[in-house]
């Protein structure tokens, strides 16, 4: 059985425990380990890890990353974990469970210039980067073994060490033959794993896991399928795709071949986003009209300033809202063209808003646009004011690049600093 | 009160009101319509505080009085009555509810009292002309589909009335555009329109002027004040608040110089765009005119989908041209032209281009380049 060491890659003989060469234990072993090429890398409590990596006093300590009581965990380190810490879980039961936890506000830009270096390192790997998120990714490194002197698992581990020792964050790895089975092979060896799924095992794996193992199956889903009999993946496994697919129609289809361990789908190293969005959750339930404005306002700047980043527009604009008592409300408009001015964002959000504001309280307001469009496409001239809109914007844009982002303001948005 | 109308005249009438009442009323009253009954006459008003339509039918009445009920409810009883009934609608003065028989059906609405319906006061008209219910119709149906609904540019909201032209051949001018596409239609000045000041009429309105106009060769006496419009067709009367706004300066954008003239057969025109738009997407509703010669070649790529194109036979001289538009803008367009060929007049793939009839009659178009 091939095997090799993740510290210092030399090959292993198959009894081994340790490395020959550097007497390491992490040895990795697996049959089909020389011809596996689909990976999912994902960082280790990223935004917990970074934090962590810049400030050495909190190495020992809980750390949880989210914003104030009412936000929620955006990363929690390892410690703050072994409380019972999630990812998403709103930070008041967080603190709860773990009230000596450190709460370090994020800092997204420090966080995306990090995966921003992560993300250049994979394409020294391959060029078949697909992103997931900030901190995760497909790669896709069929072919690559000439280019590298290695094969694809070996290069990986060699992946993994020099981000550790160039950024001081650790990743897991998930390899196998394809994406469903590769992420789900990153979650089995985390933190700083590597983890081997290989085709002819996948069946034998997947099938004591609950039918809501497989991504997509909720809550809801989850209840039908059991209601028809179908508890564990080994259920799906004994059905057939035809019989999946009479009753289920595509979706059947889609289980009856991921319990299996099959996935056909290509990582999309260019896959374009559908939406581009921001959202905030307040600190205190707000039923005002004027007060949601304001952070509708600044929503809609931070969207305009994300699509003008990325070259983009969009002619639809969604205004989401979550009410006190976590009811989603989403309200979309389309616009005559595709925009990305923060002007045009808001005005059209602002309508949505005025009729979603008949005083419920709300604890989460987002904007979004999507059907994007190329920035060439994006607020065409007008007979009556011509490109003033956008030039208008422009001007401030440039200000704000030379003397930052507080040298102009909108009245709207404009809040008093009074020294009290 | 107590009124006996025709079913088929009252439902004409509650017809011509019941429209301007929202159907989404915060305020109890204006979901209302005003009954009124007098002399031989039952008049009925509807209002959303914007706009305000009365109407007058012939009624036998027994003792006068007035009272308001729900305009929907009362629309709907009466279309559901049997043609040809009598209805007699009768309310006490001591219960808020009116009566509404026919035959041998009854209902009873509850009512609110009439002192509370709000009066659009329609104060001192300054200008008043006349016009043929045909002229109208043609002003607002050439330019009504250019409003635009963009609210944040509210003086967009309408079509933009005044008098222009010359001393000699003065005009009365109609404009509306959306910043996409702009459309005018101007006729003779109606003697006492001279020297009225530029007003902007409201979607709204306009779109009721043009439903209640029915007789194309009836006679429209048009009242005008800073604030105010008044329309009165028959025994129907519109009164509607202007828009508080100053209209762009739209003359500049209107191309005096386009040199590059593209002459269509409108009919083979529209449906070539028509066919090769099908395959555009929701949001990028471009068509691209090459023009080289006496051809045109339409041509509409969406990269989800596919891509199509037709070639036409056209009128053309001038250099070769590549110019895209919105399909729909374009179709838009040519639903008004009348006659069998349409002009455009263009410059370059980025300025605004004039369409129009080859003979004109009053109707100018322009329409705003996309980028293809």
């Amino acid at each position: 059985m091939p095997s090799f060491c993740r510290d210092c890659l030399v090959d292993a003989s198959p009894q081994a425990t340790r490395c020959a060469s550097c007497r390491s234990p992490r040895l990795l072993r697996h049959d089909e380990l020389a011809s596996l090429a689909i990976a999912h890398v994902d960082c280790d409590a990223f935004y917990a890890t970074i934090e962590k990596r810049d400030d050495p006093s909190l190495a020992a300590e809980p750390v949880i990353v989210g914003g104030g009581k009412r936000g929620v965990v955006a990363a929690a380190c390892y410690i703050a974990r072994t409380y019972g810490v999630r990812s998403a879980m709103p930070m008041f039961e967080a603190l709860r469970l773990c009230p000596n936890a450190k709460v370090i506000r994020p800092n997204m830009e420090k966080y995306a210039a990090v995966g921003r270096e992560v993300r250049q390192m994979m394409f020294a790997l391959t060029p078949l980067v697909e992103p997931l998120s900030i901190d995760e990714a497909f790669l896709d490194l069929s072919g690559t073994a000439r280019l590298h002197g290695m094969a694809p698992a070996k290069a990986l581990a060699r992946f993994a060490a020099d981000v550790e020792q160039k950024l001081k964050i650790t990743v897991s790895i998930g390899l196998s033959c394809n994406k469903f089975l590769a992420k789900i092979a990153s979650d089995l060896d985390k933190p700083r794993g590597f983890a081997v799924l290989g085709a002819s095992e996948a069946p034998a794996f997947l099938a004591p896991k609950p039918v809501s193992f497989i991504f997509g199956v909720g809550k809801v889903s989850a209840a039908r399928y059991a209601r028809d009999g179908f508890h564990r993946i080994a259920d799906l496994q004994n059905a057939s795709e035809v019989e999946l697919m009479r009753r289920y129609g595509e979706e059947g289809r889609r289980l009856a071949r991921l319990a299996r361990g099959i996935d056909t789908r290509c990582v999309d190293a260019d896959r374009a986003p559908k939406s581009v969005s921001s959202e905030t959750t307040f600190e205190r339930d707000i039923a005002d009209f004027r007060v949601l404005e304001r952070i509708l306002w600044s929503l809609s700047e931070d969207v305009a300033a994300r699509l003008k980043a990325k070259e983009l527009s969009g002619l639809t604009v969604t205004l989401k809202l979550k009410t006190a008592d976590f009811k989603i409300r989403s309200r979309a408009r389309s616009l005559d063209a595709p925009t990305q001015l923060a002007h045009r964002i808001f005005t059209a959000a602002r309508g949505l808003l005025e009729h979603a504001a008949d005083g419920t309280k709300y604890r989460l307001l987002g904007v979004g646009l999507s059907s994007l469009a190329s920035a060439a496409q994006a607020d065409p001239a007008d007979l009556v004011d011509g490109r003033r809109a956008a030039q208008a914007e422009q001007a401030i844009d440039d200000v704000r690049a030379r003397f930052g982002d507080d040298a102009v303001v909108r009245g709207l948005a404009f809040e008093r600093r009074d020294k009290s | 009160m107590k009124v006996t109308v025709e079913r088929s005249e009252l439902l004409k009438s509650l017809g011509h009101v019941h429209r301007v009442v929202e159907r989404r009323n915060t305020i109890p009253i204006l979901a209302n319509v005003l009954l009124q009954a007098d002399r031989a006459k039952l008049s009925l008003k509807a209002t959303d505080l914007d706009v305000e339509v009365t109407d007058a039918i012939a009624a036998e009445v027994g003792p006068g009085g007035s009272t308001t009920v729900p305009a929907h409810m009362l629309f709907d009883i009466v279309r559901k009555l049997p043609e040809g009934a009598q209805i007699v609608l009768e309310s006490s003065g001591d219960r808020a509810a009116l009566a509404i028989r026919a035959g041998r059906t009854r209902f009873t609405l509850q009512t609110l009292p009439e002192s509370d319906f709000p009066d659009l006061a329609p104060g001192d008209m300054t200008h008043t002309f006349t016009l043929k219910a045909a002229d109208l119709k043609r002003l607002i149906d050439k330019t009504q589909f250019a409003i635009s609904t963009e609210e944040t540019r509210y003086y967009l909201n309408g079509i933009y009335l005044h008098a222009a032209g010359t001393a000699k051949a003065p005009t009365l001018r109609a404009v509306a555009t959306d910043g996409h596409r702009l459309a005018q239609m101007e006729l003779e000045l109606p003697k006492g329109a001279d020297g009225m000041p530029g007003i902007i009429i409201p979607r709204k309105t306009v779109g009721e002027v043009q439903r209640l106009i029915e007789d194309p060769d009836a006679e429209i006496l048009v009242e005008i004040s800073s604030g105010k419009i008044r329309f009165t067709i028959g025994p129907t009367i519109l009164t509607s608040k202007l828009i508080d706004g100053t209209f762009p300066d739209y003359a500049r954008v209107i191309p005096v110089s386009n040199d590059k003239e593209l002459v269509v057969d409108k009919k083979e025109f529209a449906e070539a765009v028509d066919r090769v738009s099908t395959v555009s997407s929701e949001r990028g509703r471009a068509v691209k005119l090459s023009i080289t010669g006496g051809r045109l070649l339409l041509s509409v790529t969406n990269p989800d989908s596919g891509s199509a194109n037709e070639e036409l036979e056209v009128g053309y001289e001038a250099d070769p041209l590549d110019i895209g538009f919105n399909s729909r803008y374009l179709l838009d367009i040519a639903a008004q032209i009348e006659s069998e060929a349409a002009v455009l007049k263009l410059a370059d793939p980025g300025s605004p281009t004039l369409i129009q009839d080859k003979d004109p009659r009053g109707a100018l178009y322009v329409l705003m380049p996309m980028r293809v």
